[in-house]
């Protein structure tokens, strides 16, 4: 029995048999050839027999999963008809006299290398495209069957080195129940497709390939990002129960969609998500979301070669009110520097990134940006519940600053005759100990604080949180963030504000019990997490968790909390 | 020979979706068909050359069509790149 762990890409726990989707073998000797003419031919066939395939493949994604996903088959299709790769190859066969499979692989490895040495990443990801297209007409010439998963039969979790578009669409829903890769993350393409297709996955094993042969038994633990081959029997019962007790706990949660968050004692709080595109408002509605907590808009942004225009982040911001149907939808202005780069801006490398131009700063200076999107979310406005928030606040000056440009584009889209909502709520992101510590202040100018405690966390405890060994140091149910959390809660509160919080933290099942008894109003978490903290906070009495917030902000140390914790939510 | 020029009017300039849409315009017709931006003439049957020029919103662009149905494919594309709002 092996063990593996990756990373957790999509939930849910899936046991069967191992079917590898592993490359077959296309390599193949450069030869002299007699018959050009011939040769011509056969490339000609293969050309049209993975057309062929091709349309059949997008055929299959059309109805599966849809136009969208379809449409890099369309683009597929047109590399296979493009003159300029197959003119040359047809040339090279005929005047160098080379077999076919040399003649296509040395012309398309020359546009490969073109695309990939483009600076834009979206002219790198064609470079993918033209390898997918050249391995299919490969392995016709070499009569090669490319593994088809489109044909399995059985119940069955794939093994790969990575997915791509055409694997994926040919999964079988009804008999693929899970998935595990070598390579990727929980935003590579291959996590993306298990989520919508609702499969459980795990991506990153690393080794997966080499470990696992066809027809061991495998259990993909996707919840916890594990992955176990040839697993002993009561191993195998151990994750069956932890699959039914998944299952069953879905249905108990997915009859929650439609209710209020209300603790045991009748105290209500909103449950929102924390979303990156108007996509993702599907899982938000389906999880009975009670809001958007945090849009982060910087996905906008992010894999293109230009800023995005004031229509395009129209069009989204739009979407987005739309789709929540009147309910709140906080949305944070762009905020690029420290982990999230943007190499068009072609910004100055920073030693310390994180403490440096980023989010609001970068804002402020680079006004043009800032205001194209504060135009574009003002004539959003009209179609939703908008709220605004500034990411990175460090001083009150900044707040206003910021307001005061917001405000200069309100009365200029009202000149232009624009249609701008009255009832657009102003709020700042609380993750500078600053801030935190300088609430009250804010308070009295801001309409609501949402406390961002990814980044108030690594500030408060100088830790940077992508560094591994002051990990340690990421310690949320510290006393002394909670009582920075208290101290902007009870801010808002003396002001008659409200204060939610869009970290990790928020969908915290240790933190939840604390932060109920804090009187936090918001809690913005991932969509999937949300009938989960609704179910515990059903359980909860507000007044219970009161007390126990009170006892915890007088402890020393983050384990005393967590015992705590545990002992009060036990019953 | 017909030759027409344009202004890119579309915010993602020619990229993705139109550059498809162009060449399975072009790919229709028997001309050869060209697609010329900053000195640099790609053929526009080809959905990789027309993806290599990066062609972005504001450039200047000109097709050009040469056989038996060049009005025709010249007056196809105006019509997709006007009806696609594109260029102008």
């Amino acid at each position: 029995m092996t063990f593996l762990q990756g990373i957790a890409a999509s939930n849910g726990i899936a046991i069967a048999k191992a079917y590898r989707l592993v490359e077959p073998d296309l390599t193949f000797e450069k030869k002299e050839i007699a018959d050009a003419v011939a040769e011509v031919e056969r490339f000609r066939q293969a050309i049209a027999t993975s057309k062929k395939e091709l349309g059949a493949i997008r055929d299959r994604a059309q109805v599966e999963l849809g136009t969208d996903k379809a449409a890099i088959f369309e683009a597929h299709l047109l590399v296979l008809s493009d003159p300029e790769l197959n003119g040359p190859i047809e040339d090279k066969i005929q005047s160098e006299k080379v077999n076919a499979e040399s003649a296509l692989k040395e012309t398309a490895d020359m546009f490969v290398l073109m695309f990939e040495q483009m600076d834009n990443e979206y002219m790198k990801e064609r470079a993918a495209d033209i390898r997918d297209v050249t391995k299919r007409v490969l392995s016709h010439l070499l009569g090669v069957q490319i593994v088809n998963p489109s044909m399995i039969a059985e119940e069955v979790i794939i093994i790969a080195e990575d997915l791509t578009p055409s694997d994926t669409a040919q999964l079988n829903r009804k008999f693929v129940k899970g998935f595990t890769t070598n390579i990727g993350g929980r935003t590579s393409h291959s996590a993306i497709m298990a989520r919508s297709m609702e499969i459980p996955a795990v991506v990153g094993t690393k080794t997966a390939t080499e470990e696992i042969n066809n027809g061991d038994l495998v259990i993909v633990d996707g919840l916890k990002g594990e992955v176990h081959i040839n697993p002993t029997p009561e191993l195998v019962d151990e994750y069956r129960k932890v699959h039914e007790e998944y299952e069953a706990q879905k249905v108990e949660w997915a009859k929650l969609v439609n209710e209020q968050t209300v603790s045991a004692d009748g105290q209500h709080v909103e449950l929102a998500a924390n979303i990156g595109t108007p996509n993702d408002l599907k899982g938000v509605i389906e999880n009975g979301g009670e809001g958007v907590g945090l849009y982060r808009t910087e996905f906008l942004y992010m894999g293109r070669d230009q800023l995005p225009t004031e229509e395009e982040q129209f069009e989204s911001y739009k979407a987005v009110l739309e789709g929540m149907n009147g309910k709140p939808v906080v949305v944070r202005t762009l905020d690029i520097g420290g982990d999230k780069e943007l190499p068009y801006l072609e910004l100055p490398k920073e030693l310390n990134p994180f403490l440096g131009f980023r989010a609001i700063r970068l804002c402020l200076e680079e006004q043009g940006i800032f205001r194209t999107q504060l135009r574009a979310l003002l004539r959003a406005s009209s179609y939703g519940n908008l709220k605004i928030m500034f990411p990175m606040i460090a001083t009150l000056d900044e707040f206003r600053s910021a307001k005061a440009i917001l405000e200069e584009e309100k009365q200029r889209l009202i000149s232009e005759g624009k249609k701008v909502s009255e009832k657009i709520e102003l709020g700042i992101m609380v993750e500078i100990p600053s801030t935190a510590v300088l609430a009250d202040q804010f308070a009295k100018e801001v309409d609501f604080f949402s406390i961002g405690t990814n980044d108030l966390i690594q500030y408060t405890m100088a830790a940077d949180r992508m560094n591994q060994r002051v990990a340690y140091l990421y310690q949320p149910y510290s006393p002394s963030i909670l009582r920075l959390v208290k101290m902007v809660i009870d801010a808002a509160h003396a002001e008659g504000k409200w204060a939610g919080m869009c970290g990790e933290m928020a969908g915290d099942e240790t933190a939840i019990p604390v932060l109920l008894g804090l009187g936090l109003d918001e809690f913005s978490m991932s969509a999937t997490s949300i009938l989960k903290a609704r179910s515990l906070i059903k359980n909860l009495t507000k007044a219970d968790m009161e007390k126990l917030a009170l006892t915890v902000l007088n402890m020393q140390t983050t384990s005393q909390v967590i015992e705590a914790v545990n002992s009060a939510t036990k019953q | 020979m017909a030759e027409k020029q344009y202004k890119v009017t579309a915010e993602t300039g020619i990229h993705a979706r139109p550059a498809t849409l162009l060449v399975q315009t072009a790919s229709k017709f028997n001309s050869e068909i060209q697609l010329e931006y900053k000195g640099k003439k790609v053929n526009l049957k080809s959905i990789m050359g027309v993806m290599s020029l990066g062609i972005g919103q504001g450039a200047d662009i000109v097709i050009s069509a040469e056989g038996n149905d060049a009005d025709d494919a010249l007056a196809s594309l105006t019509e997709t790149l006007q009806k696609e709002g594109l260029a102008e």
